[in-house]
């Protein structure tokens, strides 16, 4: 089984300018690698800074040190170093990320949300629409629903089109924040399968999720972020 | 009292000077306005002042003279000018076409066609065909020096859009040995298959607006049109009255006060002959 | 096209207006599919950047190198005015802030987007009228407005005519400033969903000025922050914005009143 994503040493604090900077550790020396085809996740109490290392990963957030190594192709290459072109290049063709909270651009339809990263990427609008409709009507989105914009939508459905959006590409690396968090018991044995189905085409996941029996569920491996807690 | 003593065709010999040089320059680049110090005419600035000083400028003892105004010898611009260069210059002065070497218009070409030891003399009103499209001038030179004539087809494109066809009838913008655009001055469009190839020297003089340009003996001109709206010729359909000739521009001449109408040619000289011929 | 070389680079541009500083040392590379915000509050030469940048100042310092359409990169200040002037017209597109600086108010619409088309030798009228019915089609404008002047559009409108006119001859590059300025609030999200939608589509490079941090993120998706004419931090739009690192980036970011 193929090593597809190696954290070795991460560091991350913030240094709050605004208020006489004020530095803020979050974690320190982050240490873990996530296999081919496998989930990890992330356990540990809320603010250990599980969310921040998904957002290293994605590169979303900086880091003060530290490697997040993943293949592309042939070549290894380290997130954390990499320039904003390498990073939005890793977006399109490796990484994909659920947020925990859908961003919601205003005025564009729930299935044109769902349907856009595949639209960026050359696929026909029409058929990447199709392939949303599949997606959303999975997630037990109702089709009336589909043409409205999602800022209008409940917390669940908000976050299931969210899930919709960073299932539909087929990216070799994917991070979930808190999949399940606003979901009724069906809608999360829904998320449940699709973990598993992509764990079977050898996507490697990392995930956050509180619930023992999501846990259970997904997880094949869980790291405790705790034990990397940075010391102020 | 004596009559005061003018200088051959009134113009001094270095303001003729300069403005041959103009001329000069005119002719090396066909469609190319050159500006020029225009100088202050016994007529004010809209009657003929640009043309008055090309002719002025070109006239040599031999020369014969026509002026005609809208195709007629008869009418009273015409007839002011060709007295003017009677008094100041001397020359002969004619109303045939064939006769003369140089012929000073307004806004007409002479149905007959012209011959090499001839030149036509365009009296200009505004020389830049994209005045009333662009304004500044900065711009318009701009885009002359870099042909960059976009906003010329523009115009032509909104004229199709609103009218259903291209529906400038005079002053048709032309394009001059496939560089410069110009405005062949108020000739009725039917006028300017003319100007492409013609044996003669055209000269287009603009006094108010200060502005010489030129178009060689045998130089092409095309009429700007699209592929699909193609330049056409407008003239009415029908003969002259007169003489029966159903290939000239025509005027249209009312002729009592019940709806009356006849068409006669607008180049009366061209008419004449036709008649004369006839008789 | 080889897609490893950058579309555009600025290196070490500066602009001084006598002993005032318009910018200073701005450097950065710009790939096809880019969009690049630049943001600051007034006076932090983001205008200025991009007016040097669109060749419409002259640097003190510095140069700009874009390649071209068959692939040679060449330094804009070498340009003639005609290869300027092609450029603009052709592979390069210009938003401006106020609509009516960048159309020709009493022209028709299908003139407007049909004007650059003609620059460059299109000479069929049918034709012509197709391609602007579809831009028109595209930037959500009614078909039927096309022999309408822009004079008798909203601003919206007037907003995504500019767009139609600009991308009619699928520029490469497109500059914009502040291209939802002075739009009421749902016009501009309308003009934004639209903006996003055709850079996505149509593969754009684009470089945005704005002041609008919200605008920057959903438009772009790298930026430079700007104060005082120096560029204070740059990098990925959204790890800029939500990773702020100095302060001044800080202090922009956390003024944000939420809605």
């Amino acid at each position: 089984m193929a090593v597809a994503l190696d954290i070795r040493e991460l560091s991350k604090s913030f240094t709050m300018h605004l208020q006489g900077g004020l530095r803020l550790p979050v974690v320190e020396r982050v240490t873990f690698k996530v296999m081919a085809g496998s989930c990890v996740v992330l356990g540990g109490p809320s603010g250990a800074g599980k969310s921040s290392i998904l957002k290293m990963i994605f590169g979303n957030y900086r880091s003060d040190a530290g490697q997040i190594l993943l293949k592309q192709g042939k070549a290894v290459i380290d997130i954390a170093a990499a320039d904003p072109r390498r990073i939005l290049e890793l977006r399109k063709r490796s990484v994909g990320y659920v947020s925990q909270f859908l961003r919601a651009v205003p005025r564009v339809p729930a299935i044109d949300v769902v349907a856009e990263p595949l639209v960026g990427n050359g696929v026909t609008r029409d058929e990447a629409r199709e392939r949303a409709a599949g997606l959303l009507r999975r997630l037990n989105i109702s089709e009336r629903l589909w043409e409205l914009p999602p800022a209008t939508f409940s917390g669940g459905e908000q976050q299931r089109v969210n899930i919709a959006r960073g299932f539909i590409p087929d990216l070799p690396i994917l991070l979930l924040d808190e999949p399940t968090a606003s979901l009724d018991a069906a809608n999360r044995a829904v998320v449940v399968d699709m973990i598993a189905a992509r764990k079977k085409q050898g996507t490697a996941i990392v995930a956050i999720a509180h619930g023992d029996e999501v846990r259970a569920a997904i997880a094949d491996k869980i790291v405790d972020i705790q034990q990397f807690a940075a010391v102020a | 009292m004596n009559a005061p003593v003018y200088n051959f065709a009134y113009l001094d010999e270095q303001t003729k000077r300069m403005i041959r040089r103009a001329i000069l320059k005119a002719v090396a680049i066909p469609g190319y306005q050159v500006p020029f110090a225009s100088r202050e005419m016994p007529m004010p600035f809209g009657w003929g002042t640009g043309g008055v000083q090309v002719t002025a400028s070109i006239l040599g003892p031999d020369d014969i003279l026509k002026v005609i105004d809208q195709g007629a010898d008869d009418t009273t611009n015409a007839v002011s000018i060709r007295k003017f260069f009677a008094v100041t210059a001397g020359v002969r002065t004619t109303t045939s076409t064939n006769e003369a070497t140089v012929i000073q218009t307004r806004h007409r070409i002479p149905e007959a066609p012209l011959r090499e030891d001839q030149i036509l003399v365009y009296q200009v009103p505004i020389p830049e065909p994209l005045r009333f499209l662009e304004p500044r001038e900065t711009e318009t030179r701009r885009m002359h020096a870099l042909a960059d004539y976009g906003l010329m087809h523009v115009k032509l494109y909104e004229d199709i859009a609103v009218h259903g066809h291209i529906a400038t009838t005079y002053a048709y913008p032309v394009k001059v040995d496939d560089r410069y655009v110009m405005d062949p001055s108020p000739t009725p469009k039917f006028d300017n298959p003319k100007m492409s190839d013609c044996a003669a020297l055209q000269l287009f003089g603009a006094g108010r607006e200060k502005r010489i340009y030129a178009i060689p003996p045998f130089t092409k001109v095309v009429s700007l049109d699209f592929e699909d709206h193609p330049f056409e010729r407008y003239r009415h359909d029908g003969e002259c009255t007169l003489c029966g000739a159903d290939d000239s521009f025509l005027d249209e001449v009312i002729t009592d006060d019940r709806g009356g109408r006849m068409f006669v040619c607008s180049d009366t000289d061209f008419c004449e002959k036709r008649r004369g011929d006839a008789a | 096209m080889n897609s490893d070389q950058p579309l555009l680079a600025a290196e070490g541009l500066s602009k001084f207006y006598g002993r005032r500083l318009g910018c200073r040392d701005i450097s950065f590379e710009l790939y096809q599919g880019e969009v690049l915000a630049i943001v600051g509050e007034s006076g932090s030469g983001k205008t200025t950047l991009l007016q040097l940048l669109s060749m419409q100042l002259e640097a003190s310092s510095g140069s700009v190198t874009y390649r071209m359409r068959d692939g040679v990169a060449r330094d804009l200040a070498s340009l003639t005015e005609s290869e300027r002037r092609f450029l603009f017209r052709t592979d390069w597109g210009y938003v401006h802030q106020d609509p009516a600086m960048g159309l020709r108010m009493a022209v028709s619409a299908g003139g407007n987007v049909g004007e650059r088309l003609m620059a460059v030798g299109w000479r069929h009228y049918g034709r012509i009228r197709s391609a602007a019915t579809d831009w028109l089609d595209r930037v959500e404008i009614d078909a039927n407005r096309i022999d309408d002047a822009p004079r008798t559009y909203s601003g919206g409108m007037r907003q995504r005519l500019q767009i139609a006119r600009n991308l009619v001859t699928a520029p490469r590059l497109i500059f914009m400033d502040e291209p939802t300025g002075g739009l009421d609030v749902s016009v501009q999200a309308r003009l934004l969903d639209l903006l996003r939608r055709l850079v996505n589509e149509l593969g754009l490079a684009a470089i945005v000025v704005t002041h609008d941090l919200a605008v920057a993120r959903l438009l772009s998706n790298r930026i430079i922050v700007m104060k005082g004419g120096e560029a204070i931090e740059s990098g990925l739009t959204d790890q800029v914005l939500d990773d702020p690192r100095e302060p001044y980036t800080q202090l922009l970011v956390s003024s944000i009143l939420p809605a």
